[in-house]
């Protein structure tokens, strides 16, 4: 039938001793720098059994650290997701002058150190920054408060969508763009029914990596937050003054639920995309389909 | 539709793609856009169909001037080189997609994607997605996708580039049927002539951005205006300085007017048809193209001594006269 259909997989080759050893070093690796110390976090949580964790769980501060870090999350998510799109539509098809600074401008909160921007924006937003007074005269306090830590995140993760959704639309070509105008699609219609289902993964991919990081965010948001107990400590602060209060038990029990949350994240990712692999395809070209999304 | 196009012109960067080009094409007619590759054969098309804007001039279609609307206004069918499929829907779905767009009654739909895959001839395929479809069968569906939406005017770009031979010649013949069913306007780029000579009822041959000539088949074969056309469209060699068709030169076992004298270098037959490769006498190489009648008349063999006469021989003011002296396709 089709000439470009996956070829068939090659055959199993008999392990060979250098294979058996890559690997055996890979796992090592993995096991030693990944696996053992996130299993120690648990094994150590519940070392005392299960009281003490759920008592260091139903803390105020701790429940109040839960909520604003889902707070920041379900904002800064929504954000970069709608940024990222537009900012790599803008970039790949309308090619922009300066698109190539702008471009490498897009990478530089991987670039800097999160502390770097944590301190950029104190100098503007801060209480002697550029526009903070200004702001604060009407009542609207960004640093040692929510919006500054919103800010903070948005900022650290905001290439996570742009760069997944980038290589995607050139992939894709400007093609099937074209075939919808000509058949009387205007843009917008052409983007939600064309464009967004042929980037849907790097879009999915994006907001995965965006909400891991938003959620662990550390360096940034620990300078802006004014770490205010209740107020405005997140998880991850609430975790390190847990453990400088020399509180083990609630140090770890924090970080349990923060690694289960990211674990619910990459969890609800894998979900989604059997789901939706098993919707579109009918039952006997799943295989093709499968081999597809490994692609 | 008639489609009329005044001094179009259109750069990329340094390159100029359309050097004001005028243009009319007939309500009805089915026009070929020859040309070899960078000659703006697709830029024009392009711009016909709205996907490209023109730096100067204009685009009129039936008497309304569209060349600042976007595509969707424009009333065409458009089939991409290599088909542009909507990858993430089923056939059906595809053929679909203009009609959902014009909010149509979900029956008339149905009936009508129905009606066109039959046409097309993929039924069975409805609830494949394009990626388990052959080269041919995506462009049948590509073709179906745009005719879906009742275009006034159907425009094709290379539309049986990427085929094998066999289903680039049925596909040919089917657009040409097609064509004398509907009539609908259409216009096809190709960079084969003899593609264009099969399909089009019309041809318009171009070269660096801009037209040199257009007309029937038949007349830019038999006048050709310069030694480009002549040498584009058709076998082409040259007998004393002048550009003649290969047919066209007659051999005579015996000196005579007008006629000069030739070594035959070497026959090669080509079942009906004879190709004798000549030597003239200062060492410049030509070829004539006989029936196998008259081949065996003549008696032509190698190293034989004959008297070569051009009956249409041609000379034009472009001097790039080289033309080819042995066929390449």
């Amino acid at each position: 039938m089709s000439s470009d259909r996956a070829p068939a997989r090659a055959p199993r080759r008999r392990r060979s001793r250098v294979a058996l050893l890559v690997r055996g070093i890979a796992l090592t690796y993995l096991a030693l720098l990944l696996v053992l110390p996130v299993l120690l976090v648990f094994v150590r949580t519940f070392e005392r059994g299960i009281e003490p964790v759920i008592e260091a769980l139903s803390r105020p501060a701790f429940l109040a650290a839960f909520r604003l870090t889902i707070i920041v999350t379900v904002i800064a998510v929504p954000f970069n997701a709608i940024f990222g799109v537009i900012a790599a539509i803008t970039l790949v098809r309308h090619r922009p002058r300066g698109g190539a600074f702008l471009n490498a401008l897009i990478d530089l909160p991987f670039a800097l150190s999160p502390v770097v921007i944590g301190l950029a924006l104190i100098l503007v937003y801060g209480k002697f920054g550029v526009i903070g007074p200004e702001l604060e005269a009407r009542g609207f306090q960004v640093i040692f408060a929510v919006p500054g830590i919103v800010l903070a995140t948005i900022l650290v993760s905001l290439p996570f969508v742009v760069r997944e959704v980038m290589p995607l639309l050139r992939e894709v070509g400007t093609d099937q763009e074209e075939a919808a105008a000509t058949l009387g699609s205007g843009s917008w219609r052409t983007f939600r029914r064309i464009t967004l289902p042929a980037i849907r993964w790097g879009v999915i991919y994006g907001v995965i990596l965006t909400t891991a990081r938003s959620l662990g965010e550390f360096g940034a948001v620990s300078i802006v937050s004014g770490k205010l107990s209740g107020k405005t400590e997140t998880l991850t602060l609430h975790v390190e003054e847990r453990f400088q209060s020399f509180d083990p038990v609630g140090a770890y029990a924090a970080s349990v639920v923060l690694a289960l949350m990211a674990l619910a994240v990459l969890l609800g990712m894998s979900v989604l995309q059997s789901g939706v692999i098993q919707r579109r395809f009918s039952r006997g070209d799943r295989r093709q389909a499968a081999d597809q999304a490994v692609r | 539709m008639a489609i009329v196009v005044r001094q179009l012109t259109k750069r990329f960067g340094d390159f100029v793609a359309l050097d004001r080009v005028d243009l009319e094409i007939r309500d009805g007619s089915l026009t070929a856009l020859l040309g070899p590759s960078g000659s703006g054969k697709t830029t024009l098309l392009r711009i016909i169909g709205g996907l490209e804007e023109p730096d100067a001039g204009a685009v009129i279609l039936d008497g309304r001037d569209v060349t600042r609307m976007p595509p969707q206004a424009r009333g065409i069918g458009f089939v991409f080189q290599h088909y542009a499929p909507f990858r993430h829907m089923t056939v059906h779905d595809n053929v679909a997609f203009g009609l959902t767009i014009r909010k149509r009654p979900r029956a008339e739909i149905e009936r009508r994607v129905r009606e066109l895959l039959e046409l097309v001839q993929i039924a069975h395929l409805a609830d494949r997605y394009p990626s388990q479809l052959s080269g041919g069968q995506r462009q049948r569906m590509a073709l179906a996708r745009a005719l879906a939406v009742e275009p006034r005017m159907l425009l094709l770009d290379e539309p049986f580039g990427a085929l094998d031979a066999r289903v680039r010649k049925e596909l040919r013949q089917w657009l040409r049927r097609l064509h004398d069913e509907t009539h609908v306007t259409t216009v096809f780029v190709t960079h084969d002539q003899e593609e264009a000579m099969d399909v089009a009822d019309h041809i318009v041959v171009m070269d660096h951005g801009r037209i040199e000539q257009e007309g029937t088949p038949r007349d830019l074969y038999d006048r050709p205006a310069n030694a480009f056309v002549m040498t584009f469209i058709g076998p082409v060699t040259t007998v004393d300085g002048a550009l003649v068709r290969p047919h066209d030169i007659d051999l005579l076992p015996d000196p005579e007017d007008g006629a000069v004298e030739v070594l035959v270098e070497r026959v090669v037959h080509l079942g009906f048809e004879v190709r004798a490769e000549l030597v003239h006498g200062d060492g410049h190489r030509t070829w004539a193209q006989l029936t196998r009648d008259e081949a065996e008349a003549l008696e032509v063999t190698a190293g034989r001594i004959v008297w070569a006469r051009a009956r249409h021989p041609r000379t034009f003011a472009d001097a790039q006269a080289g033309g080819r002296e042995v066929p390449t396709g």
